[in-house]
């Protein structure tokens, strides 16, 4: 898939949902839609996607592909990036054992190479303030629990395919668990969800 | 202020929604139907997006401390105040100390209360709306529970009746196919916009389960997570389509064969279990 990669799929009488070369353009686009195209209600970027909705009565203008080729070539990165986000994390979570067995490591050298890493959060979903982390180390990518468990604990922090996340709150979970940070990454007691697409991230085991 | 004798199956406080936090993993949420449901705030004289109840099924018993107007939409009920039946689609007066009942609905699955002055309930990201999905909002209806009539009104209700299209016994959901239709085999397509589907049991304010032709992916593939709309068809690998409501997560990894138009998301938020249902291309 080249960088130029946009295609366009309808979503119903008022959205479209934009497919992309990868989460760099996804990001790219997300961050400059709102500036660029009139009325839109949601942008809602995906690993690899943006969903564009726009207000009732408004529709997706003509030329939204040209638009949108064009603001892709334009946009810089992630640009005005604060300091990355620091979990503080007890590497402590009952899956740690085995992720490192099925990652061919020591459980110690999980945790230093999960620390190791440098994240971007490529896209928020299935609970508000889940963000999905993108940039972990390619060898840590373990699959999802067969069967998810009914109840993950609010800062687990977790492992799933290509992604680590920090459940921001209590809730059903099929992600392997390796550890817990005290710092929820809550999106909704205030307006200030300190992660969106394009935050970097780290985190840091806790001293001993 | 209204106090709650009994909160019915599920009753929530529902406005016009949370829209444009879903890159937060905020649903929209909102009232599920929204024809019936702006169309009982105007007949109260209320702006559209006044907060007012949506029921499930079986509605509650409320006492009123003081005077009000109220309209019922949306899903047929034969509702009693004060021991005499009223009529739905039009605003009633209800004098202080009046009990109103909302029994078992008869077609459709939601009925809308709104009281005039709207509900005076607390904001969540600019909304009154309980989210059955996340629990953002107020909890649904309890005993005992005390709502606050507001003072949002606008005009008088100028409407005595407003003529209503009835609820379908066999109801038919126009969409537009996509986003990923062609994560699916031709023949799956055709089943979907051919045969007849029934509504399941597992039916709420997130999605209603579908059942009927089994509609296979074309290859046993993961698809990365993306961003859902409300009325999106979603297909799991069993093969069983979703159709998204108001409360749906604002991504999901399974692929979307169709989404049912704006006009018709009214028709499916009054889907009740055991119905056929038919969908077709707009």
């Amino acid at each position: 898939m080249t960088r130029r990669h946009v295609v366009l799929r309808p979503a119903g009488d008022r959205a479209v949902l934009v497919e992309l070369a990868g989460n760099r353009s996804a990001r790219r686009l997300a961050r400059a839609a709102a500036d660029e195209l009139a009325g839109l209600e949601e942008i809602v970027p995906g690993h690899e996607t943006v969903l564009l909705r726009w207000e009732t009565g408004r529709r997706p203008p003509p030329d939204l592909r040209e638009r949108i080729a064009r603001l892709l070539a334009g946009a810089d990165g992630d640009a005005d990036v604060a300091d990355a986000v620091v979990f503080t994390v007890r590497y402590d979570g009952p899956d740690l054992a085995r992720v490192a067995e099925h990652c061919g490591v020591s459980a110690e050298e999980l945790v230093r190479r999960h620390q190791a890493a440098e994240y971007v959060v490529g896209f928020l979903g299935f609970a508000p303030g889940f963000a999905y982390l993108l940039g972990g180390d390619p060898q840590l990518q373990p699959p999802r629990l067969e069967t998810p468990r009914t109840r993950v604990p609010a800062g687990a922090v977790a492992l799933a395919g290509e992604y680590s996340a920090v459940y921001p709150a209590e809730s059903p979970g099929g992600w392997n668990l390796i550890g817990t940070t005290d710092r929820l990454p809550g999106a909704v007691d205030s307006n200030a969800a300190f992660l969106k697409s394009g935050v970097r991230v780290r985190f840091r085991e806790l001293p001993r | 202020m209204i106090e709650v004798i009994s909160g019915g199956a599920r009753t929530t406080v529902q406005d016009l929604g949370r829209s444009g936090y879903a890159h937060l993993g905020v649903p929209a949420s909102g009232a599920a139907d929204r024809a019936a449901f702006t169309l009982a705030n105007r007949l109260v004289g209320n702006p559209e997006g006044a907060a007012a109840l949506e029921t499930t099924l079986t509605g509650p018993v409320l006492r009123f401390g003081r005077a009000a107007t109220i309209a019922l939409t949306g899903a047929r009920v034969e509702a009693v105040l004060d021991g005499r039946p009223i009529a739905m689609d039009g605003p009633v007066a209800v004098r202080a100390g009046a009990v109103l009942t909302i029994p078992a609905a008869t077609r459709g699955l939601r009925t809308y209360v709104a009281v005039r002055g709207g509900l005076a309930a607390a904001t969540v990201f600019g909304s009154r709306s309980s989210d059955q999905l996340t629990g953002i909002g107020p909890a649904p209806l309890a005993p005992g529970d005390r709502l606050v009539i507001g003072d949002d009104a606008l005009g008088d209700p100028v409407v005595d009746v407003a003529p209503v299209a009835s609820i379908a016994a066999e109801p038919v959901l126009r969409v537009r196919l996509g986003p990923r239709d062609d994560w699916f085999a031709p023949d799956a397509v055709t089943a979907l916009l051919s045969q007849a589907f029934r509504v399941q049991s597992q039916v709420d304010r997130i999605g209603v389960r579908l059942g009927g032709p089994v509609l296979r992916w074309r290859e046993e593939r993961e698809l990365r997570s993306e961003g859902m709309v409300t009325g999106a068809l979603q297909v799991p690998p069993s093969g069983d389509p979703i159709l998204l409501l108001a409360d749906h997560p604002t991504t999901g990894g399974y692929p979307v064969i169709a989404v049912v138009i704006e006009q018709d998301l009214p028709v499916a938020a009054q889907l009740v279990p055991g119905i056929p249902v038919r969908i077709r291309r707009a």
